[in-house]
């Protein structure tokens, strides 16, 4: 080969070489008297509209610290930063920028990012590097039984989502004399991660009540229409109706139920706020069951942000609308991460993991406390129903304020 | 199959799945048209049809939030992918005329992604959705419904088909069309001006693709990263129906929606979208294998 | 320095540079290992489209392939698979022997699983005749079923995809490890591909490129050698996949094993960035994209996608020749092929090392 290949060749690697040091770290753990938290939320992509609620979140929070004066350690009070980058939806994005953020920027406290596929891409890194991770967006159950200590999760885990309105429906059986193992279930719900453990917790507590799963439908990721799996519902008649498909899911449920008339007597969705399903359909969305984790009347408060409502005016006036519950659980994240390393009153990472394994917080989301896996197990998910127009807390039976109204009218009376 | 039982034990809702993937069909046959052309007269495969598809119906979006009629957003979403289309045709696409079919496979994949995150930027990221306020026809005892406003986007693409195949055949752009799909040397031989016919057919393309957004929005939801699904639907339509044959793509466009329908009901759902892959591919395979007991091949 | 001397710097230079640099950059360890990947994508896509002429848009399926078979041998080895399914995921770490038991009998067992999807693909499209914007198509109808039949497959974790095995302790960085096994793969693959190019095997593909019906009149069994390269091309994909599977973590049906929309179009984007047909083309195309594409996330944030998209258009329409095309444009005696008349050895010796 001659000179001028070689030259090329070595130019080639060259300009690799000079571009890796250009892209070199952008931030370090703490820089002067400001603490850098890094994340990777999903900008673009198909979760980049619930991205978009973490990082509103997130950057609440570190206004609402900072406006506050900061982090105290020892003597010093330090503000806080977040340097984000966006993982494209994708798990493998998330675990190479997982990557980037604590090698090349130095990151010491990650902030999780948006879906449990990404927190699934990043949680071995992070774990493997011993920096603690603090998500509330990641909800999969099989993140918290690989044994990891790093992890930490301020929200309810997915199986958990529309679990409850198994036991409502059981409870609404019962109260009309019927046995609740005579109750059929049809379950429709995206073919991903997430979608797939609500699934599997449903599936458990059906199991549970001994009530028939009769429809269980996977829907392609792309999915645009969903009258296949509703004429089968048409057809079978099921008593409850589980679909999870983010925001797409909800928004076509409601929709395509209203439009082809179907009659179930109940109708559970997740993401009805992120879809924004009382906005688009009015009177269409009533009575349908929304699974949260968080509710801006529940009666949880803190120092930093008052009341949950208190919370979400502030939120509204920041953002120019209402907090869905993956912003207060974003928020709720850094006011963990802060309030441990308050108490580690250091910044080592292996203290401020062992701070953040013994918290025992109020936050305005609600109560954190975190188990041995990382997973909270002081907040319960709550079940919503659409009356009216509005959001009213049905269970767990127990809390809720509100009372369901079982079974859905029938359209024809609508 | 539990799909099978249902329809073995109700035919009533064959009926429905029927009407439904036809009237689905008919949709993606709307985006399928501008597709044919294209590819007929350009020999460019257009991998951003479904973002045209879904940039229409955002541009309805905002007009029909300036307080007009949902129907008005159709034409309006049409014109403004018209002048959308021509002037990505004069940036970009005159470029990648006449070349290789992959290199134009290439190009508007990355225009598709371009489109994308433009699209992301400025509508945000969120679903959105149109009421039509059409009503629904209960048929059958209630067993089937038909949404009102899919017949008429059914209705539309069947006008809109027999409009292009009339001007493709009478008007004098029409024949310039097709003379320069048959052979763009002689075309310009014979004095037409290829250049204003491939602008022409590209904006074409992309104003058909808006209306069909707009009957999107008003049907279903639509949402930045949901252009895929069109672009690889109306690209297996005009697989099936044969490249240029526009009158072919609407009963292949009704046809698909119809065998998808079906699928999905009786394979589950998850497989739904793999069935429709596995048939393109088996449907190419099998054209081949016809061609080649004719010593010849697909190309 | 005579022609031989340089070549032995050139190359002896990249190994140490390459040997070394997990050591020298370690916080880019992890990115180093995907370069690798990423040659040895532009490597096997340019096999089949540069040399060959057969444009597919559905290498990934081999890709996925690999990704999948290493990670089932993995997991069905080791764990109990209803636990495991039903956890989604390991419960228990593996220990290192284990690990590398299950990783190298699953690369072993994921070329022979390629190999034979490969042929038996080519045995229905290849042999068939199948080519051009058909071939293309097909092949890309190919790569989408793949994925979506991955989606709807319980025992491979369906939607909800397969989580690998947790790197195990004392193995060293899981970056440095997977980063000179990519290298070993793409290194074998070059000198494979630089060894193929210079015989026989090069001037028929290279013929099938450029006329296939005269080449198949001349008595080239074409059928015959167009299988053989994309088995080859499956052979490389499928290791490259199984490790990908391991380095990444988890592994997602559509968007990790059969990632049409983002490998699959990179593949071959960064073919023609680098020169598709020529040796060294895809090398540096792999190079230069993968570095961009660093640059775009780390200071084009939240429009990086759209430098992309921009990107492949720019590339594709004003640039298809890529860089070693245009390097041979501009100065043939340096870049282009040499024909010398000279008696015995072959006679299409080229300038390439």
């Amino acid at each position: 080969m001659l000179k001028k290949q070689k030259i090329l060749i070595a130019l080639v690697f060259g300009v690799a070489a000079v571009g890796l040091i250009i892209a070199g770290p952008v931030g370090a753990k703490v820089e002067g008297d400001t603490i850098v938290f890094g994340s990777a939320v999903s900008f673009t992509g198909k979760y980049s509209t619930n991205g978009k609620h973490t990082k509103n979140g997130y950057d609440l929070a570190a206004k609402r610290i900072n406006e506050m004066g900061g982090v105290k350690v020892g003597n010093k009070k330090y503000k806080i930063k977040i340097q984000y980058y966006d993982d494209e939806s994708t798990p493998a994005r998330a675990g190479q920028l997982a990557e980037r953020l604590i090698k090349q920027d130095g990151i010491k406290f990650i902030l999780g990012p948006y879906g449990s596929g990404p927190t699934k891409g990043m949680a071995p890194i992070t774990e493997k590097h011993k920096i603690p991770m603090v998500e509330g967006n990641g909800a999969s159950r099989s993140l918290f039984n690989k044994g990891y200590k790093y992890l930490f999760a301020v929200l309810s885990t997915s199986e958990k989502y529309l679990a409850e309105s198994i036991n409502l429906l059981a409870e609404q059986f019962k109260k009309a004399g019927r046995d609740p193992s005579s109750a059929k279930v049809a379950i429709a719900v995206e073919n991903d991660p997430f979608s797939m453990d609500i699934r599997a917790g449903v599936l458990d507590d059906a199991k549970r009540w001994g009530m028939k799963v009769i429809i269980d439908d996977k829907l392609p990721k792309e999915l645009t229409d969903m009258t296949a799996t509703l004429t089968k519902v048409k057809a079978l008649k099921p008593d409850l109706l589980v679909v999870s498909g983010h925001s797409k899911g909800a928004a076509l449920a409601v929709r395509q139920t209203s439009q082809m008339k179907v009659d179930v007597p109940m109708l559970a969705l997740t993401h009805c706020e992120a879809a924004d399903v009382i906005g688009k359909f009015g009177g269409d969305a009533n009575y349908t069951l929304c699974a949260t984790q968080w509710a801006e009347t529940m009666t949880y408060k803190d120092k930093w942000f008052g009341f949950a409502g208190d919370y979400a005016v502030t939120f509204k006036k920041a953002y120019g609308y209402m907090p869905p519950y993956q912003a207060a659980e974003s928020t709720a994240s850094v006011l963990v991460y802060v309030d441990a390393i308050e108490r580690a009153g250091s910044f080592d990472t292996k203290k401020v993991r062992d701070a953040l394994a013994a918290t025992k917080l109020e936050t305005f989301y609600g109560n954190i406390d975190f188990d041995d896996t990382g997973k909270n197990i002081a907040k319960p998910m709550v079940l919503r129903q659409i009356q009216k127009g509005k959001l009213v807390p049905v269970a767990p039976s127990k809390f809720a304020g509100g009372q369901v109204i079982f079974p859905k009218p029938k359209w024809a009376t609508r | 199959m539990q799909g099978f039982q249902i329809l073995f034990a109700a035919p009533i809702f064959s009926v429905q799945l029927l009407i439904d993937g036809i009237l689905i069909g008919a949709i993606f046959a709307l985006a399928a048209y501008g597709m044919a052309l294209v590819w007929g007269v350009m020999k460019i495969i257009n991998f951003a049809q479904g973002e045209f598809v879904i940039l229409g119906g955002f541009i309805a979006f905002a007009f029909i939030n300036t307080g007009i009629h949902p129907f008005l957003g159709v034409p309006l979403a049409a014109v403004s992918l018209y002048i959308i289309g021509w002037f990505l045709y004069r940036l970009v696409i005159v470029r990648i005329v006449e070349k290789d079919l992959f290199i134009s496979i290439l190009a508007t994949f990355g225009i598709s992604i371009f489109m994308q995150q433009i699209m992301n930027q400025i509508f945000g990221a969120d679903v959105q959705t149109a009421e039509s306020g059409m009503g629904t026809w209960f048929l059958f005892n209630n067993n089937v419904t038909v949404l009102q406003i899919k017949v008429v986007s059914f209705v539309i693409a069947l006008v809109i088909g027999a409009c292009l195949a009339l001007f493709m055949k009478k008007a004098r752009l029409g024949q310039a069309i097709r003379a320069t799909a048959q052979n763009a040397r002689a075309a310009r031989i014979l004095g037409i001006d290829t250049d204003k016919v491939y602008s022409t057919t590209f904006a074409l393309n992309a104003a058909i693709c808006g209306a069909t957004g707009a009957l999107v929005l008003m049907i279903w939801v639509i949402q930045p990263f949901m252009g895929l699904a069109y672009t690889i639907r109306s690209f297996m339509i005009v697989i099936v129906a044969g490249i240029g044959n526009v009158a072919g793509v609407i009963v292949a466009g009704l046809g698909l929606g119809a065998v998808e329908n079906f699928a999905g009901f009786i394979l589950g759902t998850e497989f739904q979208a793999a069935f429709v892959f596995s048939l393109l591919v088996v449907i190419l395979v099998w054209r081949n294998f016809l061609l080649k007991l004719k010593r010849s091949y697909l190309e | 320095m005579n022609n031989t001397g340089r070549k032995f710097v050139l190359y002896g230079s990249i190994l140490v540079i390459s040997l070394a640099a997990p050591w020298m950059l370690p916080a880019y360890q992890t990115q180093l290992a995907f370069l690798w990947m990423m040659v040895l994508f532009a490597l096997t896509w340019d096999l089949v489209g540069g040399q060959m002429g057969y444009t597919s848009f559905g290498n990934i399926v081999f890709f996925g392939v690999g990704m999948y078979v290493t990670a089932v041998i993995q997991r069905n080895l080791h764990f109990d698979i209803e636990e495991y399914v039903h956890v989604a995921g390991a419960v228990d770490m593996l220990t290192p022997g284990q690990y590398l038991a299950g990783l190298f009998l699953g690369l072993g067992a994921s070329t022979i699983a390629s190999v034979i999807v490969a042929a038996i693909l080519g045995a229905c499209i290849l042999a068939m005749g199948m080519r051009g914007q058909y071939f293309g198509i097909c092949t890309l109808g190919l790569g989408v079923a793949a994925g979506e039949l991955a989606s709807g497959w319980e025992y491979i974790g369906a939607g909800s995809g397969m989580v690998t095995p947790v790197f195990p302790d004392g193995l060293g960085e899981r970056g440095v490890f997977f980063y000179y096994i990519f290298f070993l793969l793409a290194g074998i693959l070059f000198l494979t591909l630089r060894w193929l190019y210079s015989g026989r095997f090069g001037l028929a593909i290279k013929a099938i490129r450029d006329d296939e019906d005269k080449a198949e009149a001349m008595g080239i069994h074409t059928t015959r050698y167009k299988i053989i390269a994309w088995c080859i091309c499956a052979f490389f994909l499928s290791l490259a996949g199984g490790a990908a599977g391991h380095l990444i973590g988890f592994i997602d049906p559509t968007e990790v094993a059969f990632a049409g929309a983002t490998f699959g179009v990179w593949m071959i984007l960064m073919a023609i960035l680098g020169g598709k047909g020529t040796l060294w083309g895809p090398v540096i195309g792999a190079v230069i994209f993968h570095f961009t594409q660093e640059l775009f996330w780390t200071y084009l944030f939240g429009w990086q996608r759209v430098a992309l998209g921009g990107l492949i258009i720019a590339v594709v329409v004003f640039f298809p020749q890529g860089i070693m095309g245009w390097l041979r444009d501009r100065w043939p005696e340096r870049f282009g092929y040499w024909v010398e008349e000279s008696s015995g050895s072959d006679p299409f010796g080229d300038a390439k090392p």
